[in-house]
């Protein structure tokens, strides 16, 4: 159990290694930095900036050392919760990241619960009831969730949300409480806005988890153990939930590792289409912006976020398959 | 671990009702089916899915489509006219005068003097006869044989100016012509970025899954750890890298590449799984003893037993490739114009306010829905033909 916990560990330091360098390599790669993409907004605007004064922007920012060493200052004052300050706000990255990171991680819980809560029991009753019409439907449905990529979901529910309710159904917050500081009334104003962007998100991932919870309580219902828990006339529900649903679940709680990443991804384009208060839309501007401070650890903390959401289901796996708890796997 | 869980849903999708398997035939049939080859069996498996040969015949579709785009479509897609900006699509009238005379009905536009948007009617009393096969812009079909015959075109009159299947863009480009150029972009990207995904996904894969060892380890958490990253981040940083002096091929090729740097991963986990299930069976065993050379053992023993499950992964892949095309696209970090693509297409529906007044902006999401639909089809029926105990 423990050298379990230990390699999940160990494998999520490196993931997050792994994804800071990838973060700030990407950052990298568009050719010009900061200073150049400065000169040509200044310019744009109509004020010159001369080569003196460029010049000496770059050493101020740390531009003029090589790639590793400005990568390790950069990690380095990380870790030490300094992020360092996003150019184009002359802010720090913290402030102009501020709650939006909050609100990213709220939205993809929310459509993770949302994908479970609807997935669960649709899965169970697929499986028991295969080859029914309700089974067919919720096949099809699944399918039409599979195939209907998310901005694509969003754009629709904003249409018919503007053509048929005359209102906008995008957005986090009333306008009364877009600006007010965190309280109750503004909680439950939040708690009020997450069905719609849990739901758009939440659908497609709800698709493949019916699918697979289908699937696995049927593998699971074919087994021997099954027909000798109905021989012995065992009432058909705890015959179903006892055991097999139990056993099917497994699988279930690891794919969180695998629909986080996903769901997050997701989370980025659904929020630029429902104007949501997250990341997204600022990562957009940030790398058109070339502001790689605040692209790279948007790129980081996304990342960050998602390892500690995988370790977390690792935990849980842990908690409900004694199979893993006992170290027999 | 992960991995094997991993495996399981992969595996495990439901088996449609229609395959009852090959080897359950009349018995006419029986001498037949004992001399099939691989291929034919599955074949005849695959013919009884009838979703996947549903998704078969309109991918099909869909590719003679991207072939004939040219053809198909009857006005140039770069054509705009700030005059015929956002016209609601118009239909053919198919009869006139009891016979089969298909018309259309010019549009006049004017300016509504209260709201001041631009509003088109229909001219009843005239009406423009609609030919088949008639000549309009030229181009270069299979872009080598000139050629100006269109599919569709008008009497004596500019289609441009007449004809509007689907409506007209902001900037009055048609937005027929314009999907079936989108068709062919789109889906080509999914092709080609799976193939470079295929290419990764079997030399990564079949190393980790026939050497494996320290070599497995090392591609294994490499797989892991691109699986744990969020895409569509990272993505987004790769794609805005490109440099906007690009020409469209230029950019075509990049994104394929960006789409299968990270598309590869799942392959690469197919070609492994498989690997390792068949070095343990007893014919690997036996050509090794026989002194098989590893390149033979490979593509001569391994290779074909298990090229149905590549294609079946890689069926399944290319629906996820188009979606992230369109994703990027969509975002404006993807193909950019002039490319078209369904992506760039759905860009002018990012405006809220433009797509409530004019809502044939969102026909380029249809087909995006019936591709995926259809490959994700036809992997599964390919899939459930691929495995003899299906």
């Amino acid at each position: 159990m423990v050298s379990y916990i230990i390699r999940r560990f160990f494998m999520a330091i490196l993931t997050v290694l792994a994804i800071s360098i990838l973060a700030y390599t990407i950052i990298q790669l568009p050719p010009g930095d900061y200073v150049t993409s400065y000169i040509a907004s200044m310019s744009a605007s109509g004020s010159a900036v001369s080569e003196g004064e460029a010049e000496a922007l770059r050493l101020q920012l740390g531009l003029d050392k090589p790639i590793y060493i400005q990568y390790l200052k950069w990690f380095g004052l990380i870790l030490q919760g300094n992020f360092g300050m996003a150019m184009e706000w002359g802010r720090p990255v913290a402030d102009v990241i501020g709650d939006r990171l909050w609100l990213t991680i709220i939205i993809s819980v929310a459509a993770i619960v949302f994908t479970w809560v609807l997935a669960l029991p649709i899965g169970i009753y697929s499986a028991v009831k295969r080859y029914s019409i309700a089974d067919y439907v919720f096949t099809f449905i699944g399918f039409l969730g599979l195939a209907i990529p998310g901005f694509m979901l969003a754009l629709i529910v904003m249409y018919v949300g503007f053509a048929h309710f005359g209102a906008s159904v995008g957005g986090l917050f009333s306008a009364d409480y877009m600006e007010a500081s965190w309280s109750l009334a503004k909680v439950w104003d939040l708690i009020k806005h997450l069905p719609v962007p849990a739901i758009v998100l939440g659908i497609s991932g709800t698709a493949q988890m019916i699918r697979i919870m289908r699937s696995n309580l049927l593998d699971e219902l074919r087994k021997p153990y099954v027909m000798t828990a109905r021989a012995r006339g065992l009432a058909e529900g705890k015959v179903i939930m006892k055991y097999p649903v139990r056993v099917a679940l497994n699988p279930f709680i690891s794919t969180i590792g695998y629909l986080l990443p996903y769901v997050v991804s997701g989370s980025l384009i659904v929020s630029l289409v429902l104007s949501l208060p997250t990341v997204g839309p600022l990562l957009l501007k940030a790398l058109v912006a070339q502001d790689m401070f605040l692209a790279g650890t948007i790129v980081l903390l996304l990342g960050v976020m998602t390892v500690i959401g995988t370790f977390i289901s690792d935990l849980l796996l842990m908690w409900v398959d004694p199979r893993i708890r006992l170290g027999r796997n | 671990m992960a991995d094997e869980l991993m495996a399981d849903i992969e595996e495990k999708t439901p088996r449609p009702v229609e395959a009852v398997p090959a080897g359950n035939p009349k018995k006419d049939d029986s001498e037949k089916i004992a001399v099939a080859t691989q291929w034919q069996l599955m074949w005849w498996r695959f013919r009884k899915h009838k979703l996947a040969m549903i998704g078969t015949i309109v991918l099909v579709l869909f590719y003679l489509v991207s072939f004939g785009a040219d053809f198909l479509a009857y006005v140039d897609p770069e054509e705009s006219e700030a005059q015929r900006s956002l016209m609601a699509p118009q239909p053919i009238h198919w009869f006139d005068e009891g016979g089969f005379r298909p018309y259309v009905h010019p549009q006049i536009g004017r300016r509504d003097p209260i709201t001041f948007k631009r509003v088109y009617v229909p001219d009843i009393k005239v009406k423009v006869p609609v030919e088949f096969f008639s000549h309009g812009f030229p181009y270069k079909f299979l872009g080598f044989i000139p050629m100006d015959i269109h599919f569709l075109g008008v009497k004596n009159a500019r289609p441009a100016e007449t004809l509007f299947l689907f409506g007209t863009d902001m900037q009055g480009r048609d937005i027929w012509s314009r999907l079936m150029y989108g068709t062919r972009t789109s889906m080509t990207i999914g092709l080609v970025s799976v193939a470079m995904s295929l290419l990764l996904g079997i030399t990564l894969g079949g190393f980790s899954g026939y050497f494996g060892g320290i070599m497995d380890a090392i591609v294994q958490r490499i797989i892991e750890i691109l699986r744990s990253i969020p895409t569509i981040p990272l993505w987004m940083g790769l794609a805005a890298a490109l440099p906007s002096s690009w020409s469209v091929n230029q950019i075509y090729f990049a994104i394929t590449v960006i789409i299968s740097l990270i598309g590869w991963t799942e392959l690469a986990r197919v070609v492994r799984g498989r690997f390792i299930s068949l070095r343990q069976e007893d014919f690997i065993m036996a050509a090794e003893i026989l002194g098989c050379s590893k390149p033979r053992i490979i593509f001569r023993h391994m290779v074909p037993s298990f090229v149905s499950h590549i294609i079946a992964a890689t069926t399944l892949a290319i629906p996820a490739m188009i979606i992230s095309e369109t994703s990027l696209s969509f975002l404006g970090l993807g193909l950019r114009p002039p490319a078209i693509s369904w992506g760039v297409l759905l860009q002018d529906a990012q405006n809220i306010q433009a797509l409530v007044i004019s809502p044939w902006l969102l026909i380029p999401s249809i087909p995006i829905i019936i591709a995926v639909l259809a490959f994700n089809f036809m992997g599964d029926g390919i899939r459930d033909a691929a495995d003899p105990y299906g």
